[in-house]
C-alpha cells in the first residue's frame, strides 16, 4: 500500500472508531444461496419442520422478484452466491461441546462499550449481543424472567417457545412483502425475541447489539416483539461492523405486535461502517421495520439516529389498526462522502381517531444523497385520523443532495394531514459568530447540526442521546470550511 | 495594543476600506462614527477575520501577532471580542452549552483544563447580574425569541463571559431604549479593566455619553479623515458630517 494510502485510511480510521476486527475463531458455512444453505442453516439452529418450510417457501417466492428499483439509490448489483449466509463466532469445538464464552467476544463488546457482565453493566438496560449470525449472550434474563418477561435471541425462542413464535413470526411482515424481507425470512439468523405479559412494565431498557465481523458474509437480523395489553417496553437497538473494501450485506426486519394499551419506544442508532471516503465498502442496510398497533390506545414510536452505512434504505412503519392508536416516528439522517440513504416512513392508518406523527431530519454533506421517504395513507374507516409530517434537510456544501418524496393516500374526508418541509444550508453567519467566540469550525458544526437534530435526540434514552450527539459530531468532521 | 497600517479591503471584488491607519493603545477607547456605507463594519469584520472580506494590502498586528494570518477563533483566543450589530440566533443550541463551548474552547488554547461544571455555572450567574440578563434566556437557544435589547445585552454577557482584552461594539446602540442603553453600557464599563481597550461603532452621541472615548475617528468614504477627541462626537451630533466632508473637499 503506497504512503498516500496508507495515511487516507489512517484518517478514515480516526473517524470510524469501531472499525476494528476480533481474531475469533468462527464456524463460517460455504459461500453461496441454494435450498441445501437453508437446510443447513435451519439444522444449526435445531429448528422446527414448520419454521424450515417457512424459510423455503420465502425463499422459493425470492427467487421469483427482482431487487426493487424505485429508491433513490443506485444498489450495486449484489453477488448472493457470493455472499456466506451463516457465521458462529461461538461455533462447538471438535469435541461437540459448547465451549466458553471466547474472551476475545467480550473482549469485542468491550471495546464497543457493551459489557457482557452484567456486575459491569450499564444500570437499568439488559442486551442482546448478536455477532454475525449468533447471539452471543443475552443479559438480564432470569431477573427478567421474575416478571414473565421474556427477552432472549430468536433461536432460543424458537426453541424454547415455538407456539410464541410460531403465532406472531411474519404475522407483521411477511415474506411476501418485498424482495429484502423474502431474502431475510429464507436465510435469517439471529435477533432478539421480546414478549412483556399483560400489564407488564418491562422494568430496564431492553437492547440489542448487532455486529458484524467475518468477512464476506451477511447478516439477517429478525427481531420480533409483542406486547401484550396494557404493558410498556423501550427496546434500543445499536449497530457497527468493521471497515473492509467490499460492501457487506445487512438486510434485516423487524416485526413489532402492540396489544391494547400498551406502549412500545424503538430507537436506533446506527452507525455500520460507512465505507471510505471514495465510497468503497460499507454496509449495505435493507431493512424492514414494521409495527402492528393492533389494541386500541395502543402507542408505538420509532426514534432513529442514522450516521452509518454506504446504502441505507429503511421505512419503519406503522400499520394503526386499534382505534385512538398513536404511532411516532423521529428521525435524523446524516450522510456524508459517498453515502446514500432513502430513509423514513409509513403510517397506515386503519383505526378511528388514529394519530401520527413524522419528524425528519436529514443532514447530507460530501457528495452524498439523503432522502426523505413517506407514505401516510388514511383508510376509508379511519374517521378522524390525524397525521402530522415534518420533513427538514440541511446542506452542508454544494455537492450533495436532499430529497424528499411525501406520498398521501386519504381515504377519508374527516382526515386531518398536515405536511411541512424545509431544506436550509448551514449558515455561514452562524458559523462567524461561533468562531468569533474562538468555537472552531468543526466544533461549530458539531453544534449546530446538535441544535438543528435535537427534537429527535430528544426522544432519545438518555445514554443513547450522548452517544448519538457524539456520532453527529464525527461523522461530519471536515465537512465545512 | 492594536495596529491598523494602511489596511484596503474588499467585498465581492469592491473596495472598501481604503487605507486604514489606526493604533489602539492599552487601556484606550476609540470611538468610529461615520456615514452608513462609509466602511465601519467592514473595519470591525475585517479585524475579526469575516472570511467574507479580503484584505488586499496592509496589515493588522495585535499585541506583536499579524492577525491576518490567524484564524477567526484564533483571533477570539488572543482575546479580540465583538458585539454583533445583529446578533445571530442558532436554534436548538442552549446559551449554557454554546457559552460553555466558547469558554472550554478559549481555555484549551491558553492551555488550561475545561471548567467543572459546577464552577461555569457559577461563573455564569455571576456575570448574569452584571448585566442583569435573565436566567431564563440561558436555557433557550442562542438568541432565539430574544428581543432586541436582551440580543445586545446578551452580547456584553458574552464579553463579560469570555474576559476579552480587545472590544468591538459594532452599533451595539442601535434598536436599545435608553434604558436598556443605559444597562449595557453599564455593563461595559463594570466589566472593562484598565488595560482593556475597545472600538466603539455608532452614530450616535448617546452611547458615548455612559462609554467615554478618549479618541474620536470619522470614517469616510473607506479612509479615517479626521480624529479628534470627544468634543468631535459632540459636535458632529450637533452639526452631522457635512462640515467634515467639505472639509475634504467631498
Amino acid at each position: 500500500m503506497s504512503e498516500q494510502n496508507e495515511f487516507v485510511r489512517s484518517v478514515a480510521e480516526k473517524k470510524y472508531e469501531f472499525g476494528f476486527t476480533t481474531d475469533v475463531q468462527t464456524e463460517i458455512i460455504e459461500k453461496g444461496l441454494n435450498e441445501d444453505v437453508i437446510r443447513t442453516i435451519s439444522a444449526k439452529k435445531g429448528e422446527p419442520e414448520w419454521l424450515l418450510e417457512f424459510r423455503l417457501e420465502a425463499y422459493r417466492y425470492w427467487l421469483t422478484q427482482k431487487q426493487p428499483t424505485w429508491g433513490h439509490l443506485k444498489l450495486p448489483e449484489i453477488d448472493y452466491q457470493a455472499i456466506s449466509y451463516y457465521a458462529d463466532p461461538t461455533a462447538k469445538s471438535a469435541d461437540g461441546e459448547k465451549k466458553e464464552l471466547d474472551p476475545e467476544l467480550v473482549k469485542t463488546f468491550d471495546k464497543l462499550g457493551i459489557p457482557l457482565e452484567e456486575r459491569l453493566a450499564l444500570s437499568g438496560m439488559a442486551v442482546d449481543a448478536v455477532m454475525d449470525s449468533v447471539s452471543v449472550k443475552t443479559t438480564f434474563k432470569e431477573k427478567l424472567a421474575e416478571k414473565n418477561i421474556i427477552f432472549c435471541s430468536i433461536s432460543e425462542a424458537v426453541r424454547e417457545y415455538p407456539d410464541l413464535v410460531k403465532q406472531y413470526l411474519g404475522s407483521v411482515v411477511p415474506y411476501r412483502d418485498n424482495y429484502f424481507a423474502a431474502l431475510n425470512s429464507a436465510v435469517f439468523s439471529d435477533g432478539s425475541f421480546v414478549y412483556i405479559p399483560k400489564e407488564t412494565r418491562c422494568p430496564m431498557e431492553l437492547s440489542t447489539y448487532f455486529r458484524i465481523n467475518a468477512i464476506n458474509t451477511g447478516q439477517f437480523e429478525r427481531t420480533l416483539i409483542v406486547c401484550e395489553e396494557g404493558s410498556y417496553v423501550s427496546y434500543l437497538e445499536g449497530c457497527t461492523a468493521p471497515m473492509r473494501d467490499e460492501n457487506q450485506l445487512h438486510a434485516a426486519i423487524v416485526e413489532i405486535v402492540v396489544m391494547d394499551n400498551a406502549e412500545v419506544k424503538y430507537s436506533t442508532v446506527q452507525n455500520w461502517y460507512p465505507g471510505d471516503e471514495n465510497g468503497n465498502g460499507g454496509v449495505l442496510n435493507l431493512v424492514t421495520k414494521r409495527g402492528h398497533l393492533r389494541g386500541v390506545n395502543s402507542k408505538l414510536s420509532w426514534t432513529q439516529v442514522e450516521t452509518g452505512s454506504a446504502i441505507t434504505w429503511k421505512y419503519p412503519s406503522c400499520i394503526l389498526s386499534g382505534d385512538n392508536s398513536q404511532a411516532e416516528f423521529y428521525s435524523v439522517a446524516v450522510t456524508n462522502n459517498h453515502q446514500v440513504a432513502d430513509t423514513g416512513t409509513k403510517m397506515i392508518h386503519i383505526g378511528k381517531n388514529t394519530r401520527s406523527t413524522i419528524i425528519s431530519k436529514g443532514i447530507s454533506a460530501g457528495k452524498s444523497e439523503n432522502s426523505y421517504r413517506g407514505l401516510v395513507k388514511v383508510g376509508s374507516k379511519a374517521d378522524g385520523a390525524r397525521n402530522y409530517s415534518s420533513c427538514d434537510s440541511l446542506l452542508l456544501g454544494s455537492e450533495c443532495g436532499a430529497h424528499t418524496f411525501p406520498y398521501m393516500d386519504i381515504h377519508n374526508n374527516t382526515a386531518t394531514v398536515e405536511h411541512e418541509a424545509t431544506t436550509s444550508k448551514i449558515n455561514e453567519d452562524q458559523l462567524l459568530y461561533c468562531n468569533q467566540r474562538g468555537i472552531s469550525t468543526e466544533e461549530a458544526v458539531g453544534l449546530i447540526v446538535n441544535g438543528y437534530a435535537k427534537e429527535v435526540i430528544n426522544k432519545l434514552p438518555m445514554e443513547f442521546a450522548v452517544e448519538a450527539q457524539k456520532l453527529l459530531s464525527v461523522s461530519l468532521e471536515g465537512t465545512v470550511g | 495594543m492594536l495596529e491598523i497600517k494602511n489596511l484596503h479591503a474588499t467585498v465581492n471584488g469592491k473596495e472598501i476600506l481604503k487605507g486604514i491607519d489606526l493604533t489602539i493603545n492599552d487601556g484606550e477607547i476609540h470611538a468610529i462614527m461615520g456615514t452608513n456605507g462609509a466602511g465601519k463594519s467592514t473595519l470591525s469584520n475585517v479585524i475579526v477575520g469575516n472570511p467574507v472580506y479580503e484584505v488586499t494590502d496592509g496589515s493588522i498586528t495585535f499585541n506583536g501577532k499579524n492577525l491576518l494570518e490567524m484564524k477567526t477563533e484564533e483571533r477570539a483566543h488572543a482575546g479580540i471580542f465583538m458585539s454583533f450589530q445583529t446578533p445571530i440566533e442558532i436554534p436548538g443550541v442552549s446559551m449554557t452549552n454554546f457559552m460553555r463551548a466558547a469558554v472550554n474552547a478559549r481555555r484549551e488554547a491558553l492551555g488550561l483544563e475545561p471548567l467543572k461544571s459546577t464552577e461555569f455555572l457559577k461563573i455564569m450567574r455571576e456575570k448574569r447580574k452584571l448585566v442583569e440578563i435573565d436566567q431564563k434566556l440561558m436555557n433557550r437557544s442562542v438568541n432565539e425569541g430574544f428581543s432586541g435589547g436582551e440580543k445586545k445585552r446578551n452580547e456584553i454577557f458574552q464579553m463579560a463571559m469570555l474576559e476579552p482584552s480587545f472590544c468591538i461594539l459594532d452599533e451595539t446602540d442601535s434598536g436599545l431604549d435608553v434604558d436598556a442603553l443605559r444597562i449595557v453600557a453599564e455593563g461595559f464599563n463594570k466589566l472593562r479593566k484598565p488595560d482593556t481597550s475597545a472600538m466603539v461603532i455608532t452614530h450616535y452621541q448617546r452611547l458615548l455619553d455612559y462609554i467615554k472615548p478618549d479618541v474620536v475617528h470619522v470614517l469616510i468614504g473607506g479612509k479615517i479623515v479626521k480624529t479628534g477627541g470627544p468634543d468631535l462626537a459632540l459636535k458632529i451630533e450637533n452639526e452631522g458630517f457635512d462640515w467634515i466632508k467639505a472639509e475634504i473637499g467631498e
